[in-house]
Formats: C-alpha cells, sequence, structure tokens
C-alpha cells in the first residue's frame, strides 16, 4: 500500500479500518544470497539500498530482539554534516543529501526537520577553529556559517550568554542539519526493503559462524543454520561479540550513553544547540520536550542503562548553559550501547574473511550516518569494492596510521 | 557503583578515573614487533561479562587499581592495587 495524504482521509472517515501490516513476518528460509545482522538502522538501510541500487533481493536481516529496539530507538536524533576531515565530510556529506530526499524515496514520514544546528564557541581558539571547520564543510560542499555573539543571541535568546566560566563568543551553524523521528526511519527502511523482497526476521539471535576455508557459509541462529553467501555485521553495540565468533578481535569498546526528555513545554528552541564545552547537546522535539545528552559513563558497559553520576553531570551542564532548564521536570532517561572506536570514527569494510564484512564502531554519531552508512554497506557487499563515499573508513587504517582522529583524542574510546 | 579500594575502604565511583583494559599495563618492549604495538594500542577484546581493567584512585590515595568488573551489571568482582603485577 502507498501511503498518501488521500489514504490517512479515507480510511480515517472509515474508522481507520483496512490498514495493513507495514511489512510481512517471514521464518527464515535455509540460505540466503545475503544475511544482514541487525535490524538496527543500518541493517535495515543496508538491505533496501541492496534491493534498490543493486537489486539483490534474495536478502534477509536477522535481529535478536525486535526490529528497532537498539540504538537506532534510543538516540537524540541529531542529523549534520559538520564534521572537518577528509574520510568523514563525503561521507556524512553523502548521508545528508540522502536525508533530504528520504521521505519520498520511502513513502513514509521520516519526520525529518532541517531546523539547523548550533555549535557553541567560548573562547577565540575555538572561533578560529570552527571557522577551519566551517571552510572544510563549505569545501565539500555543505552549508556553515560562523556566528557572531549577537547572531546566537538573536537566535537563542533563552540560553546563558554570559555564564561567567564560558562566556558564548559565536558559534558554527548548518541549517541544513536537524532532527529525524528515530523509529520511523527504522519503519521506513524495513518497510522498503520488505516491499522489495527483503526478509525482516526477528527474534532470530546470530550465535556462531560457519566459516569453510576461509570463507563464511552460514550462521547459525537461535532459529536454527542459516546459510549465506556474503554476511554483513551490523550489530552497533554488540560488534565486539559477534565479530568475536567469527575470531576477530576488533579496535572498539562497548560504552552506555544515556539520553534525557522533559515533559512537553512551549516552544523554546529553535533547533539544535551543543555546548561543547560541557559535551552538552539540546533540542526540543515536535510535542515540546527538551531531548538532550551529555558524555558517555565512561567505564565499558554493556548494562544498556545508566548510573547516577552521569544523570548528574549532564544537568550540571545543561543547567550552566540553559538555567531554564531546572524548570522543566525530566520524564525519562535511558541508555544505549555504543559501539567506541578507537579514533571516534566508523568502519564500513572487509574483514579478513571472505563474505563476511564489518559495519561498525559508530560511536555517537550513527544515527545521521544511517542513509549513507546503508548505501555504502550494500556498495561494498555488493560490489566487493568500497563506495566512494566511504573510502577511508577502513578496518586497517589503526595499523597503517591513517586513523580519522575528528576529536584529537587518540586511541582511548572513553574520550572520544 | 562503589569500588573498594584496598587502601582506602569503599569509594563513590566518582573518585575513581578509569583508563580501559588491564591490558593496559603489559606494556611492550619499545623494540617490540610493530603488530605488537597495533594490538596493544587498539585492540581490546571488549568482553560482555567480567573485565580486567585500571582504574586510577584519583581523589583518593592516588593509587592505580587492577580491577574485575561485570561490564552486564557493574557487579565488581575483584580488586587489587596494579603494581601487586599480573
Ligand atoms: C543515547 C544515545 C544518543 C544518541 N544520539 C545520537 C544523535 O543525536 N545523532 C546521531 O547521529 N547518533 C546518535 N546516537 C548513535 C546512534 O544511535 C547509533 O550509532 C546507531 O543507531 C547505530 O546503528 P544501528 O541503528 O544500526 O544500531 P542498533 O539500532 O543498535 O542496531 C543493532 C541491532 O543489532 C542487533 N543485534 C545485536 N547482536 C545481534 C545478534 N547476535 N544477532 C542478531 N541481532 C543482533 C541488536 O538487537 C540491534 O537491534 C546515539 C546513541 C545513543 C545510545
Ligand atoms: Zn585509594
Amino acid at each position: 500500500m502507498r501511503y498518501s495524504g488521500w489514504q490517512v482521509i479515507a480510511k480515517g472517515l472509515r474508522g481507520q479500518r483496512g490498514w495493513q501490516p507495514a511489512w510481512r513476518d517471514p521464518a527464515p528460509k535455509l540460505a540466503y544470497q545475503v544475511i544482514i545482522i541487525g535490524a538496527g538502522g543500518h541493517g535495515l538501510a543496508t538491505a533496501y539500498y541492496l534491493a534498490k541500487n543493486h537489486g539483490i533481493t534474495d536478502v534477509a536481516v536477522l535481529e535478536r530482539g525486535w526490529l528497532g529496539g537498539g540504538n537506532v530507538g534510543r538516540n537524540t536524533t541529531i542529523v549534520r554534516a559538520n564534521y572537518h576531515l577528509d574520510g568523514n565530510t563525503e561521507f556524512y556529506s553523502h548521508s545528508l543529501k540522502l536525508w533530504e530526499g528520504l521521505e519520498q524515496e520511502l513513502n513514509y514520514n521520516v519526520m525529518m526537520s532541517q531546523r539547523g544546528i548550533i555549535n557553541l564557541a567560548h573562547s577565540d581558539g575555538q572561533m578560529d577553529f570552527y571557522a577551519r571547520r566551517g571552510n572544510a564543510m563549505r569545501m565539500q560542499g555543505d552549508d556553515a556559517e560562523l556566528l557572531d555573539r549577537d547572531r546566537v543571541r538573536r537566535a537563542y535568546p533563552g540560553l546563558n550568554h554570559d555564564n561567567p566560566r564560558f562566556p558564548i563568543l559565536g558559534g558554527l551553524r548548518q541549517r541544513r542539519a536537524g532532527t529525524a523521528r528515530h523509529d520511523a526511519v527504522a519503519w521506513g527502511f524495513a518497510r522498503g526493503a520488505d516491499r522489495r523482497g527483503v526478509d525482516l526476521v526477528q527474534n532470530c539471535e546470530v550465535t556462531g559462524f560457519r566459516i569453510e576455508r576461509g570463507r563464511v557459509t552460514g550462521v547459525e541462529t537461535t532459529r536454527g543454520f542459516i546459510g549465506a553467501g556474503k554476511v554483513g555485521m551490523a550489530v552497533a553495540g554488540r560488534t565486539s561479540q559477534v565479530a568475536q565468533m567469527a575470531g576477530l578481535r576488533l579496535p572498539i569498546e562497548s560504552h552506555v550513553l544515556q539520553a534525557f526528555v522533559t515533559e512537553g513545554l512551549k516552544p523554546v528552541l529553535p533547533g539544535v544547540v551543543t555546548f561543547g564545552m560541557g559535551h552538552f547537546y539540546i533540542s526540543q522535539s515536535d510535542k515540546g520536550g527538551l531531548v538532550y545528552g551529555g558524555d558517555l559513563d565512561f567505564y565499558n558497559s554493556y548494562a544498556a542503562r545508566g548510573n547516577l553520576p552521569m544523570i548528574e553531570h549532564v544537568h550540571e551542564a545543561g543547567m550552566a548553559l540553559m538555567p531554564m532548564l531546572g524548570r522543566a521536570r525530566m520524564l525519562r532517561h535511558w541508555g544505549g550501547i555504543m559501539d567506541m572506536s578507537m579514533d571516534g570514527s566508523p568502519i564500513i569494510d572487509r574483514t579478513p574473511i571472505d563474505g563476511l564484512y564489518l559495519n561498525g564502531g559508530w560511536c555517537y554519531g550513527g544515527f545521521k550516518a544511517t542513509p549513507a552508512s546503508g548505501w555504502c554497506f550494500a556498495h561494498l557487499i555488493a560490489t566487493d569494492r568500497p563506495s566512494p563515499h566511504a573510502m577511508r573508513l577502513r578496518l586497517d587504517r589503526f595499523e597503517t596510521g591513517h586513523v580519522l582522529d575528528e576529536e584529537g583524542t587518540g586511541a582511548q574510546p572513553n574520550k572520544h | 557503583m562503589r569500588l573498594t579500594c584496598p587502601l582506602c575502604g569503599d569509594r563513590d565511583s566518582r573518585e575513581f578515573s578509569y583508563l580501559g583494559s588491564a591490558t593496559l599495563s603489559d606494556r611492550p618492549a619499545d623494540d617490540a614487533p610493530f603488530d605488537a604495538w597495533h594490538e596493544y594500542v587498539h585492540l581490546r577484546d571488549n568482553p560482555a561479562g567480567p573485565n580486567a581493567e585500571l582504574w586510577h584512585h584519583v581523589s583518593g590515595c592516588s593509587a592505580w587499581l587492577h580491577v574485575v568488573r561485570d561490564t552486564r551489571n557493574h557487579q565488581v568482582l575483584s580488586i587489587r592495587l596494579a603494581e601487586e603485577g599480573a
């Protein structure tokens, strides 16, 4: 069924009867040409683009829990393309362009809202750095504007501009950045993949690989063995465990990141604001809730919930930036397990095992990458060559010294 | 989460700073093969379960601690001074 405004009205007049499930719930077949592990945003987008761009439809996405229950449904939904290193800039630029056409592409409302982002600056050094970063973004063909103090003040009167420790001196704005409805992104790609013949198999955990003479031939699962010509891993926080079943040891640690939302308020924040000095970022959802987050808990974790000290720390940073936050009631908070890579940048590459491909290391920022990650991973799996948009997201860059150390924090995943 | 420092006793986790896997105290020799350095700097077991790791009691006695902690639930299984060796 094609979704349209007309369908909404027609079905509404008939008491919302006649809607069909957005995707099938098939039992796994004995074998597939391609298996993708993980029905998060990246796995689902990969399946979609395998079918759409490469005509490969004999594909299954295997998910241990329910579709969209991982980080794709837990993030603070910020979409942006404001990176400064070659290797990252072209990738995120491609992603933002895909976001801009995603709703038409998927015939699904992902509520992509280009409300803009401002990274705040508090020192001359930071202003210089943002000028450089903005230039890198423009060289890539994306938009960037350096704002002075007054322009930030006009755009966001509700912030504490005269904090004695971190006065706001200006900022870097990208107008094409914004937010999207995270669940809808998973559901839209799921529906699109399903309609092209991909099997989405939930409650099906991959528990091992079958590897013969250096080549993967299928996966062991809680629903039995499933054969495959090629297998792609897109399991985010579980990347190390799944790769370990194939004997791989990766430059990744898993850490918990928390997020928070307040009760619904009248509009106070027109776009996304990041406060780097407190590593705090905030936006306002369409329902009015303030959605915000901060640092990792800072130690390896697979507990999909956070601890209290970081909750306190995030709120201290939030109060420093936006004292009105203290009047809002926090409704919910939650955590997700992040695959933190050693240089803070992602990996989309082959592995030493033939037919086994790796998509991981997304750190804090894999939601914005969802469409491009799927696009590039599908290209890699279909052609065995990296997509031109992801040439440098290589697994061997740590060995060769071509790291993408966007934040300048080196080989310390808990510092990114 | 609380950690029991062998020197200071039971303390709030906020007194400690986390470095990472305890493999970081097995530093390869300066002239060790390149692969050994790559593994040391970049590769991690990253287990979901007991993990041996290094914590620094920065706001306490300043000792480096070797802690075995279950990464699924933050239960601390053992703590000793890192200088006591493996
Ligand atoms: C609190 C928080 C805030 C964030 N904020 C932002 C943000 O503002 N902007 C941004 O760009 N990014 C953000 N991120 C990061 C982003 O959400 C992730 O990088 C991204 O969602 C990861 O890719 P994914 O969607 O494919 O992961 P997931 O949705 O986690 O998908 C992985 C799937 O693999 C499944 N799986 C794991 N192991 C197995 C197995 N053995 N067999 C079968 N299936 C398995 C899991 O169940 C899961 O469904 C945030 C993350 C968190 C936690
Ligand atoms: Zn101590």
